[in-house]
């Protein structure tokens, strides 16, 4: 990636794998592999995106780069630092640098604390400041997010699911991070919030210098709050590359497929456009296909697919994709091949008499 | 779609209050909308602007009390529904309308085979002998494009995934060839390739079955590429009522338009800042709401004409 500036964050080939215990003796019986080798930069004030469907392992990457587990195999460096093998207690004058915006408001802030107890916890745990300087500083933050101070005292369930939000980056932001990982920030916001909220976020950015990795499952929010984003399926990251890029030209084909299934609010598109609907359901992430981990639901699959897993490579500078299709070592075999099945929908097409039997795969 | 034929839904200046200690709350004011066959009516609108509300009272499915639902009627075959005795209001529900709820985790019943739960209606309401029912259970399930439907029956829900429970719940829904099937957030909790094939599946079975669909969402973006005709709600309010094409076109309200400028796009232009509704919805407390007046950024003070 650029070699101007050094990142802030290096990932490399993280696996958090969750062991299955089961029988009478509990014995280990395999593994859920939730992140399977996972590589990526994000640099200093940059935004990476990272988005993928429930259950491909976006929200324990990003947990595991924060190290709220203790991950499988592979390297995280934090402004230089590794941190992937330190132990808890090793860790914790480190965690003021980096934090977290959880999901759920409602279950991430303590009921029974008030605005400024759950704001003020950071700053107890990693500062001396006295009471006065904390509370200056509390004051502070909730000016940053736009809460207003006269509700300190006042306790979660009175503010609404965007307020609480708002205090839940305000605790982030107490002990002056670099990095925060935004879990998922808005997705359990009605729309009309949403934008209130990633307005926020990137002021906070432009005022403090953030960087930020933001998990969310909403294509068209992450195209505006992110300068680059990666897609995870199933573990690892397919495809990699700037925003304007990956939304104009996609190279991998679970990112076009994802791309097509975006419903906008504008009917004349929704009729002219080709939708790719991908048959069946993600595979379980404790027993993968052999070869790509895409292959079961791929509508360009090559025989090669089923055999060999495609290694990362970069196509172009900044452009990192993971599938057989951008291989010209591996296109120049195949090519004397079809395609095994490409269902590729058409603009206004018919359904057949019988709908296509969705594949299945457990 | 017929634009003189007589419709199969019309509702009619419906209301719903819900009487609490603190007070009552006006859920659902003067709703009114028909529903012709054939049809696919989207219903739009944020958490809390009535509009699941405004269906499952169509239906009774609202304790009551705290909930007491008045209007000038619900018009479904030539029967009112608001006053149909709870005997008749049985054979309605789930038999002539059918009903897909949010959530197919917790909508079916983890105990019961899903044979047993698509078996259910076609007995209760159509009073087949097991042999047949299983039969049928087994057409429909085939009919909602799950593979290898005859031998699924046995299964129980937690052996489906989250799109094939949502195939079984709809499975449920059109078990007993309901007249007019009610959707509500059917794709919500469903992530977006599974939400495409679910589409997918529903207007291909409007297409086969010549069903009319009332479908709720908050999602704009669903709406757009399958419904006729919107409403839009708000505040227990209809506050724009237009064909599919029209609104996304000529939003009139501005509440419409605010949320439409809200979420930002995948294609097209990306805007360097989003555009931010003002304020928060409103809390349906115990005095009627007024118009809603709640505009794009830059305007906060244009007022709305509901």
């Amino acid at each position: 990636m650029a070699e101007a500036t050094r990142p802030l964050v290096q990932v490399r080939d993280l696996r958090m794998h969750f062991p299955i215990y089961a029988g009478l003796l509990r014995r280990r019986v395999g593994a859920v592999k939730a992140v399977d080798g996972v590589s990526f930069d994000i640099l200093p004030g940059e935004t990476l995106g990272l988005v993928g469907e429930s259950g491909c392992g976006k929200s324990t990457t990003g947990r595991a780069v924060l190290r709220l587990y203790d991950i499988t195999e592979g390297s995280i460096r934090i402004e230089g630092t590794e941190i992937g093998h330190m132990s808890q207690s090793q860790l914790r004058p480190l965690r003021p640098r980096m934090q977290m915006v959880f999901q759920d408001p409602q279950a991430s802030l303590d009921a029974r604390m008030t605005v400024e107890a759950i704001i003020r916890e950071p700053l107890d745990e990693h500062t001396r400041l006295s009471s006065r300087e904390k509370r200056e500083k509390v004051l502070e933050l909730m000016d940053a997010v736009g809460l207003n101070r006269r509700f300190a005292s006042r306790y979660p369930h009175a503010f609404s699911g965007g307020q609480r939000q708002r205090i839940g980056i305000a605790r982030a932001l107490a002990l002056n991070p670099k990095f925060v990982v935004c879990d998922e920030p808005i997705a359990a916001l009605d729309v009309s919030i949403q934008a209130q909220v990633v307005n926020l976020l990137e002021d906070l950015q432009a005022k403090f210098g953030l960087t930020y990795l933001f998990i969310s499952h909403d294509l068209s929010m992450v195209r505006h709050i992110a300068t680059r984003v990666a897609v995870m399926y199933l573990g690892r990251i397919v495809e990699m590359q700037d925003r304007e890029r990956l939304y104009a030209d996609p190279l991998h084909p679970y990112t076009r497929a994802l791309l097509s299934a975006v419903n906008e609010p504008d009917p004349a598109l929704a009729r002219s456009r080709g939708r790719i609907v991908l048959r069946g359901d993600v595979p379980s992430p404790a027993n993968p296909p052999r070869g790509c981990n895409f292959c079961t639901r791929c509508p360009e699959v090559m025989p090669v697919c089923r055999d060999i897993d495609p290694e990362t490579r970069q196509v172009a500078p900044g452009r990192w994709v993971a599938c057989h299709l951008h291989d010209p070592a591996i296109m120049g075999r195949e090519r004397t091949r079809p395609p095994e099945a490409a269902s590729m929908k058409g603009p206004g097409s018919n359904p057949g008499p019988d709908p296509t039997p969705a594949r299945s795969v457990t | 779609m017929p634009e003189g034929a007589p419709p199969v839904l019309d509702v009619r200046d419906l209301r719903v209050v819900f009487r609490t200690r603190v007070g009552d709350i006006h859920a659902v004011n003067d709703v009114s909308f028909s529903l012709r066959a054939g049809e696919l009516l989207g219903v739009v609108g944020e958490s809390g602007s009535g509009k699941s509300v405004t269906m499952m009272s169509l239906l009774g499915l609202l304790p009551s009390p705290p909930a007491v639902v008045t209007g000038r009627g619900v018009m479904f075959e030539g029967k009112d529904l608001l006053r149909l005795p709870d005997e008749e209001m049985r054979t309605v529900r789930g038999g002539r309308i059918g009903f897909v709820f949010q959530d197919p985790m917790t909508s079916l019943n983890p105990v019961f085979t899903v044979g047993f739960q698509i078996m259910e209606p076609l007995r209760k309401h159509l009073g087949m002998s097991k042999r047949q029912a299983r039969a049928r259970a087994a057409e429909l399930l085939a009919l909602v494009g799950i593979p290898a439907a005859s031998a699924r029956l046995d299964d129980y829900p937690h052996q489906f995934s989250g799109g094939m429970r949502q195939r079984v719940m709809i499975a449920i829904a059109l078990a007993c060839d309901p007249k007019v099937l009610i959707a509500d957030e059917p794709t919500t909790a469903l992530d977006v390739t599974i939400q495409a094939q679910i589409l997918e599946l529903m207007s291909e079975l409007r297409e086969k079955l010549g069903m009319a669909v009332i479908w709720i969402t908050h999602d704009l973006g669903v709406i757009a590429g399958i419904a006729d005709r919107v409403i839009v709600m708000y505040g227990g309010q209809v506050v724009e009522h237009a064909p599919a094409e029209d609104l996304f076109e000529d939003p009139r309200h501005p509440y419409t338009q605010a949320l439409l400028t809200t979420v930002p796009k995948v294609h097209g232009e990306r805007a360097r800042r989003l555009t931010v509704i003002q304020g928060q919805p409103p809390i349906l407390g115990p005095s009627r709401t007024s118009a809603p007046s709640r505009t794009a950024a830059p305007s906060p003070s244009t007022s709305a004409s509901g």
